[in-house]
This record gives C-alpha cells, structure tokens and sequence, in this order.
C-alpha cells in the first residue's frame, strides 16, 4: 500500500499527482501487481482532496491498463508499466546538457528551453 | 436521487435597503463539493436560508433535491449548518444528541455519536461551556447525524484552529466518499477550498457572477502576461498594467503573443471579485 501527498503549489492538477504517483510507486517497485490501492475513503483522510478526483484518477489508471477496479473491494494493480529506454534516452539528455553547460547556459536557461520543449511535445498532459 | 441538487431559477431576495439576491441563476449537480464564494453581504447566507426554508424568496424559485422549500417543512434530506452554529446552550452534548434523535427521522446514532467523540468532546459537558471549535464540531455531528444527501455549511471553518479545520474537512470529504452526499461550503478562505471543491458558484452583490465545473472555468481561462501595447482579446475578467507590462484574466483560448497560464481557483475567483467590485463602485 502505498500514501499519496498532494502538493498544492505544484500547479499539477490533484488527479494527475496520483496517477504520477502511482506510476512512480510502479516503475520503483514499491507497488506490485495484484496490490490494492489506498481506498477513497482512504486517500481523502489523508489529503483532503475531491473524492472525485481520486476516483477520477482511479479511473485514468485504469484506462492506462495499470490497475483494475474490482467492485465493492477496490482498486488493484494490474501490470506494471513498461519500460521504455530510459537510459539510452537519459545518456542523449545528458550529452545535450554538457553542450548546453559549455556553451555557458546557466541553469535558468536551459530549465526554460526544456520546458518550452516540453510545453510543445507534451501539450495538454498536465502542465 | 435526483441529478440537481440545487436548481434556482430567477431567484430574488428584496431587502427594504436593497438586494439581498438578484436574479440568480444556477445548477448545482449532485455529487458535487461546490464552493460557494463572495464577499460579505454577497448573499450566501440568504442563498442557504432560502433553501433552508428559514427565509422566503420575493420572487423566483428554488428547488432542493427536487422540492420547494417550506412546503412539508425543511427538506428531510437536506442538512444546515449556519454560522451561529444552532445549539442550546443549556443543554449537554447528550442532551442534544437526544433531541437530533427525536427530531430527525432516518437519524443516525452511532454515526453522530463517533463524530463527536472523534472530536474530543466530552458527552456530559454543557454546550455553553465549550470552545467555538467543539461547538462547530457538535454542530457539525448533529448535521450529519441526518445522513443529509445535501449538506449546506456556512462558514464552517471560520472559528477552527488548522487541525480541527483539517478533521472537520476529512469528516465531510469521507462521508461524500462513502455516500456521495452533496455538499455546499461557503468560504472566505479560498485557499481552503482548492482542491476540495469541484463546483464553483461565485456571488457579488447578489448576483450570480461565475459558476460551473473548476476544472471547466480553470481551463477555459487564461491569465496572460504580455506588453501592455497588445491587443486584449475577448472575454477579459480583469486587465491590470504595471509600466510597460500588462496582467490580464480573461474567459479566452490561449492567445498568441502572450504568455499563456492556466489560472489557480484563488487567481480566478478574486480576479471575478475585484471585477465585481469596481463596476458596483
């Protein structure tokens, strides 16, 4: 079982923070499938959030085929998620930052660059 | 059930020195946690008497769960907590607990009587004597001791410390939960209301001046940083200019040529309030 926090600062919309959460739990291996997730109930005492957004992102998980509502009981993982090629794609970023670095870029720079990046390749994926 | 929990239609309150309620408008889904946010003498308060049964329109209509108020007395299903908090002060907590029971059909005992002791509030002791947080929360216990499928609260956080706000939100955040109660919440503090509530209904002067679905209004608006030289675009809440730079809220798509961003429910609510403000000055 795994505890979700809800940062409200984030600017990350609530819904989206547990699926990211969730999603994180995954890839680290602190969820497994069969795992059943916080119940509403649950998740609403700890966070004073919406329970609608909690089952709103219930169902986003669900959509993503990483867990599975089973009715009257709860919500259980299903699979955990596949990996991509984080490294080969991390090596790639980091190869890019070192340019970024010697060309004299402070880190305000290229947080802007990337982030202008990300708003155009990610649109509408919570900013 | 039905699917609005609240529907008034052309709703007026006329008061001998003005408007209480103007001319309101407005759905409230069931299911909902719905905001209901202003300034003083906005007409919250009248909204909720009026929907109470405590108060009678002048003119228009108002239907809770499906019914006029004030018909068959108030609505069974319906539950308010007022700012004064209604108690007897004479009374113990016991003693209220067994006139909730008396007084309300569908009452439940078991469920009123573990709020109050998740409370800390001792059954014995007279309402008078406790603080204003163990009132709100006695009160709070007798409100939902109904199993209300809409729940009314006005100002209920205002006289708490941040740990009984906290609890008393949880209390309400579980039994929507578990039910899917309604839930209409009037708040100053609007930062204790984001990420709580889904539903938005702002009022100034009486009137209604933004409602419907948070996530709806936030992404449907824009506040939009760019040079005061260019052109605003449609749907502008509130324009302000510092030298050569301009900070716009408006009802909009992203508009080139401005820095775009999605507003918070705070940036948003006062945004409509200020605007409110200056036409009425």
């Amino acid at each position: 079982m795994i505890e979700f926090r809800i940062d409200r600062r984030s600017g990350v919309p609530a819904y989206q923070q547990l699926v990211n959460q969730t999603r994180h739990a995954l890839r680290l291996g602190l969820l497994l499938p069969g795992d059943q997730l916080p119940t509403v109930k649950e998740v609403v005492a700890t966070t004073s959030i919406n329970p609608n957004t909690v089952l709103k992102a219930y169902r986003e998980l669900e959509h993503e085929g990483l867990a599975e509502g089973r009715r009257g009981v709860g919500t259980f993982v299903s699979a955990a998620p596949v990996q991509p090629d984080a490294d080969g794609l991390r090596a790639e970023l980091a190869g890019w930052m070192k340019r970024a670095l010697a060309d004299g870029l402070d880190r305000e720079y290229v947080e802007a660059l990337v982030k202008a990046e990300l708003d155009l390749h990610y649109e509408g994926e919570g900013r | 059930m039905t699917t609005i929990a609240l529907d008034a239609m052309a709703l007026t309150m006329r008061y001998r020195r003005g408007w209480g309620l103007r001319d309101c408008t407005f759905q409230l889904p069931a299911g909902r946690i719905a905001a209901l946010i202003g300034p003083n003498g906005a007409g919250k308060s009248t909204l909720m008497r009026i929907a109470t049964g405590l108060q009678r329109q002048t003119s228009g209509e108002i239907h809770v769960l499906g019914q006029a108020p004030g018909k068959h007395g108030a609505n069974r299903h319906l539950a308010f907590l007022g700012q004064d908090k209604p108690l007897y002060k004479g009374f113990t907590v016991d003693e209220m607990l067994r006139a909730g029971a008396k007084l309300n059909p569908g009452w439940d005992d078991q469920y009123a009587r573990r709020l109050v002791r998740e409370a800390d509030v001792p059954f014995g002791a007279k309402v008078g004597t406790l603080s204003g947080g163990q009132r709100t929360r006695v009160a709070l216990a007798i409100a939902m001791g109904r199993r209300p499928e809409l729940v009314m609260l006005d100002e209920p956080l205002a006289d708490l410390d941040p740990i009984a706000r906290q609890e008393v939100m949880h209390t309400v955040l579980a039994e929507v939960a578990e039910t899917g109660m309604t839930v209409l919440l009037s708040s100053h503090v609007i930062a204790d209301l984001d990420g709580v509530c889904d539903h938005l209904l702002l009022l100034a002067d009486g009137q209604v001046r933004l409602q419907g679905d948070v996530e709806d209004l936030l992404t449907q608006h824009r506040v939009l940083v760019g040079s005061r030289e260019l052109v605003l675009p449609d749907g502008v809440v509130e324009a302000r200019t510092t030298g050569r730079q301009a900070t716009v809220l408006a009802r909009t798509p992203d508009v080139p040529g401005w820095d775009n961003n999605e507003p918070s429910l705070e940036e948003l609510a006062l945004a409509y309030l200020r605007s409110a403000k200056k036409v009425a000055a």
